[in-house]
């Protein structure tokens, strides 16, 4: 036992030599010790919070000041466009439609299988070299790679030329100082005319700025099983069938009438939280950097605590193996809220009992809007400040997400809906889809997109939402038995993420 | 602990040997059974399109095996191949190194009487337990600081200090390397560092053959440093790569692609661990140390 | 003799020195500047503006001793001992059927197989039980059809079937793991000990309790150790099956995965506290055990000391 104290002393003396190093380090900041309780106190002060009141208003971020590049790209650099992006989806859009890709440099092709394969290097026609750093988004780990890497772009002469942002997150690197204006880069007023505004609202910083682009709208809609809804319903025709979800009420009401045939109106609980977390009537965050549950996000999680009592859904989460079982021929669920790319190409996978055959229940789905304006997910082109290619991304980007041959050529070959309004309006004029049993949903984007608000939406929404549908599941789920204690673990876990938030003083 | 062996009565003749046996067999079995069953889901689910996984699992095989295996091997984003070579060089390199320096870090505490022995002893125990996440965001910083970002040194060096190997290799030298043997060697003239290379290492065999495979699949499967350190897709492992392909195509999500990534990941630790189990099965033919 | 022993010392340095030398450069330090962190309201707010570092003496650590720090310890060591039992249960009677020269089983296919599911990595691991245990999966369908149960059991939502699963992809991929390190040990036994003993009269029982525990003591000590440390360390698993942690009320979250909370949030100020805690509370674990083993170790090294 004498040989166990001797190593504890070894453990404390180990500790004590930190805390001395600490103690000698910084002893000036020392007067500054109730920081980390008061939580955020610092970085409300920073931003110009105006400490009390109840009614602050939302989150009003300033713009950080660009840094200054104190290192110059190098010859290799300038002769590489280097992309961050965690998926293959810009990279896809990239090859296919960006007319000054060099496909035959960059050996790209269609295989058999109708997948796409390039060769080692990819080349734009002018010989520059395309370089994508691909990190995957779980656990965080693109953002981290992201900062980390634009942290050190200044003093680096590896420059990043671009990065792809989503929409939860868009505005931490909006109003952040590592991306440079589009005005900057050469996009015009003119040339971003005919997108949807509330695509260019979640890109613009706090001083009116924009500071990204993007080729999709995705407005939401509800996708529907003609075959329950003409069993249930009596009719599968979008507009009868709009106007029986054509409100939350009314969307109840039927739900309690699938339920008697033995169907779910829904698969999961998240399943309807975008079409209430896009309407709400205060962004996450007040300006005092408290947390704001609005009460929309209050009427989600009471509308599902109802489904779940009463059978309504199927007890999933967004993405997990039942939940996408449940779109399939064996599901029993009645619809699901999905956005542009969820019906053209999630859905349309999950439908099919066999990849490609256009069996199960390919031409059985159909959509209506469902009963509120909502989108979901979306991506983002950045500039990163400092790029040494500015020619190369103005041209991508004014061809990616301005052009309007370019936009309209992706919605027709992949159906994708393309930010650009006269051009998808004037292809709603005549569309139908095989998939939805020849209906035209592209005319239903149409007249969702403009509806879309996205004035709420603030730099925490990923974290937020995701803590907070964590939080209530528990409820819903009966684990949890209190609102009041599932809101109380939803602050616990958003502060753990998000150091400088606070609980609302009351 | 001992009900099953008890069960059998005291002297086991013919007869109750068989009855034993077939016990043994039969549990046997049934744990075989449940160790291979993950493997039958995998290796079904490679052989189908992803949409078809998606409905649930059930037992009949597809016909898409060689349609994702090309999917997979051919695409440039994902580098399958460069990544299964790195990741082939990292967890041999780091099972090489890990075993061969905790044998002999744990040889000199075993067989040297030296003043800082104790000490030694006592820290490698109290830093053994400690998760690599305590200081995994320092270890990134330090390493971003070297200019060690997309290189495979810092997953590969610092495998010659790993404690749980070290403690191993104590352990089993305590209950299977008597000194006389060292003593021995020095008296036929043998050097320190030869006596430990020709004589003792033979005799560890099996303790490194487990450890080498212990360390290999580790690393083998390690992601969460690797994918802080490397971006490079010329420098990813395949735990970085599986992450990529499950996460590549936003909408879709290749289920068939990620099954069969996960099938060939598996593939060469399994013949790796082929290869060493024979030398755990020599040890028993060495007998390790006579009396 | 003396002159010797001293000249040999000067070997212990050298052999010891690479350990010692990648540990002091690699873990040493980040070990450090974790402790150091420790003590400072330091992080990131939005991945870009750095708060502090601010001197904040023991807040960090007074804020999560205020926290759920004792749930997360209790679940990880809940999680470690339901892997735990039946894995030392199994294990050892693997090891001795294996080594068992009267059984003479045809061992070498079983002994490959245990161990396989130890090479899938925690990720895929929890695809194929997500799968298997979903509401229309295989096992829901055996359960439904035999309870006639109308609605299929919600595996993950309850607490004890989710940590019951997070235990059996536990002990599925470290039994096997756990019987060859056995099983290893086992075989450095002089094989002429079991001979005389059989000579002797000597039943399975009496040799596996005489003989083979006394000797492969040291290895179970080591398997003790290393599954604490598994047990202390455990994260994948319950991170894939619990959504990170969060699934029925945080009740299947270990400490490794509280402190990933924190390292997800760039918060090293609280990061740093919980690693030291971590860290004292692994050091002084291992510090106990070895004790425990020393001193038992002691009395039955005096006894055979009195038998010769």
């Amino acid at each position: 036992m004498a040989q166990l104290k001797k190593i504890l002393a070894g453990t404390f003396a180990v500790m004590m030599t930190a805390a001395v190093f600490a103690g000698c380090g910084d002893s000036s900041s020392s007067s500054n010790g109730g920081a980390a309780t008061s939580g955020g106190s610092d970085a409300s002060t920073a931003d110009g919070g105006n400490g009390g009141g109840s009614d602050v208003g939302d989150l009003k971020l300033t713009k950080d000041a660009r840094i200054k590049q104190t290192a110059q790209g190098s010859d290799a650099s300038k002769n590489v466009i280097k992309i961050y992006t965690w998926n293959d989806e810009f990279k896809s859009r990239l090859r296919n439609f960006y007319p000054s890709y060099d496909k035959e440099a960059s050996k790209f092709k269609i295989n058999d299988e109708g997948k796409e394969e390039v060769g080692e290097k990819e080349y734009l026609k002018n010989g520059k070299e395309i370089k994508w750093v691909t990190t995957p988004s779980d656990n965080n780990a693109y953002q981290n790679k992201l900062d980390d890497d634009l942290k050190a772009q200044a003093g680096s002469d590896d420059k990043i030329d671009m990065f792809l942002v989503e929409a939860d997150y868009a505005l931490k690197y909006v109003n952040g100082p590592y991306v440079m204006p589009v005005k900057e880069i050469g996009i015009t007023d003119d040339d971003i005319k005919d997108q949807y505004k509330y695509t260019q609202e979640v890109v613009t910083d706090a001083n009116g700025d924009l500071e990204g682009v993007t080729w999709q709208a995705t407005p939401g809609l509800f996708a529907y099983r003609r075959d329950i809804a003409k069993e249930v319903l009596g009719t599968d025709d979008p507009t009868e069938v709009q106007a029986q979800l054509s409100d939350w009420d009314k969307f109840n009401d039927v739900a309690a009438k699938m339920k008697e045939k033995g169907y779910f109106m829904l698969s999961g609980y998240d399943d309807s939280y975008r079409t209430f977390s896009n309407n709400v009537k205060k962004a996450w965050v007040n300006n005092n950097y408290e947390i704001v549950v609005d009460d929309n996000l209050m009427k989600w999680v009471d509308q599902t605590k109802e489904y779940t009592d009463k059978g309504y859904n199927n007890g999933t989460s967004l993405w997990n193996d039942q939940w996408k079982a449940d779109q399939g021929s064996s599901g029993k669920v009645f619809g699901f809220f999905y956005s542009t790319w969820g019906i053209n190409f999630t859905l349309v996978e999950q439908a099919e009992d066999h990849a490609g055959k256009k069996d199960g229940l390919y031409g059985k789905y159909a959509v209506c809007e469902g009963p509120q304006a909502y989108y979901w997910g979306g991506t983002w082109i950045c500039a990163a400040d400092g790029t040494d290619n500015v020619e190369e991304v103005k041209d991508i980007m004014k061809y990616m997400a301005c052009d309007k041959d370019t936009l309209l050529n992706i919605t027709k070959t992949t159906q994708d809906y393309t930010n650009n309004q006269p051009a998808m309006e004037e292809l709603a004029k005549n569309f139908s889809s095989e998939f939805l049993g020849g209906q035209n949903h592209i005319a239903l984007f149409v007249a969702a997109a403009p509806k879309i608000d996205c004035s709420k939406m603030g730099p925490y929404d990923q974290g937020l939402n995701e803590s907070f549908q964590a939080a209530f599941k528990d409820y819903f789920t009966g684990n949890v038995k209190s609102k009041e204690e599932a809101l109380e673990n939803f602050y616990t876990k958003a502060i753990e993420k998000y150091s400088e938030l606070k609980k609302p003083a009351n | 602990m001992a009900a099953p062996i008890d069960a059998v009565g005291v002297k086991s003749n013919s007869q109750q040997l068989l009855v034993r046996r077939i016990v043994c067999y039969v549990v046997l079995t049934f744990f075989a059974i449940l160790s291979l069953f993950p493997f039958i889901m995998l290796i079904i689910n490679m052989t189908k399109p992803s949409g078809d996984i998606n409905k649930g699992f059930s037992l009949v095989p597809g016909s898409f095996f060689w349609k994702n295996f090309k999917t997979v091997v051919n695409n440039k984003d994902w580098k399958m191949l460069s990544s299964l070579r790195n990741s082939l060089i990292i967890s041999g390199l780091t099972a090489f190194l890990s075993t061969y320096f905790s044998a002999l870090t744990a040889y000199a505490i075993h067989v040297y009487d030296f003043k800082l022995r104790k000490p030694m002893f006592t820290f490698i125990l109290m830093i053994m337990m400690v998760p690599t996440q305590v200081s995994a965001l320092g270890f990134v910083k330090l390493m971003r600081s070297f200019g060690l970002l997309d290189s495979f040194i810092p997953l590969i060096v610092p495998a010659i200090a790993a404690p749980a190997t070290f403690f191993f290799m104590k352990q089993y030298m305590e209950s299977s390397l008597p000194l006389d043997i060292v003593e021995a060697a020095r008296i036929d003239g043998s050097g320190e560092f030869r006596t430990f290379n020709s004589l003792i290492l033979p005799i560890l065999k099996p303790a490194i053959a487990v450890q080498a495979i212990f360390t290999f699949v580790s690393s083998w499967n390690n992601y969460f440093i690797p994918a802080l350190l490397l971006s490079d897709k010329d420098k990813r492992t395949l735990p970085i790569v599986i992450a990529l392909i499950r996460s590549a195509d936003y909408a879709k999500f290749d289920m068939g692609a990620v099954y069969m990534a996960i099938g060939i990941s598996i593939i060469p630790v399994a013949i790796v661990y082929l290869i060493l189990s024979k030398f755990i099965i020599r040890g028993i033919a060495l007998g390790a140390v006579k009396g | 003799m003396r002159r010797k022993s001293i000249s040999y010392a000067k070997w212990g340095y050298i052999f010891t020195a690479p350990f010692f030398i990648a540990f002091f450069v690699f873990n040493l330090v980040p070990l450090v500047s974790t402790m150091y962190n420790s003590f400072f309201e330091n992080y990131l707010v939005r991945g870009t503006t750095q708060i502090g570092p601010n001197w904040v003496g023991f807040a960090n650590y007074q804020e999560l001793f205020t926290k759920d720090l004792g749930k997360f310890f209790g679940n990880t060591l809940i999680l470690q001992m339901l892997g735990f039992i039946p894995q030392i249960f199994f294990s050892l009677l693997f090891a001795s059927w294996f080594t068992d020269l009267r059984l003479k089983l045809k061992t070498g296919a079983y002994k490959i197989i245990f161990y396989l599911p130890n090479v899938i990595m925690a990720a895929a691991m929890g695809m194929l039980f997500f799968t298997l245990f979903s509401q229309s999966g295989p096992i829901n369908s055996v359960y439904q059809s035999i309870t006639g149960a109308e609605s299929p059991y919600m595996f993950f939502d309850h607490i004890w079937s989710q940590r019951g699963i997070i235990s059996l992809i536990n002990f599925l991929m470290w039994y096997g793991n756990t019987t060859i390190m056995l099983m290893a040990a086992i075989n450095g036994i002089d094989p002429s000990l079991y001979e005389s003993a059989q000579i002797d009269g000597a039943n399975p029982t009496q040799t596996f309790w005489k003989i083979t525990i006394p000797l492969i003591r040291p290895i179970l000590v080591y398997v003790l150790i290393t599954s604490l440390i598994g047990g202390l360390q455990m994260f994948d698993v319950p991170q894939i099956i619990t959504n990170g942690g969060e699934s029925v009320n945080r009740t299947s979250m270990t400490i490794v995965m509280y402190l990933n909370k924190h390292l997800y949030s760039k918060n090293y100020g609280m990061a740093g506290a919980l690693s030291v805690i971590l860290f004292i509370v692994a050091g002084v674990l291992s510090m106990l055990i070895f004790m425990l083993n020393r001193e038992s170790d002691g009395k039955k090294k005096k006894k055979k000391g009195g038998k010769r």
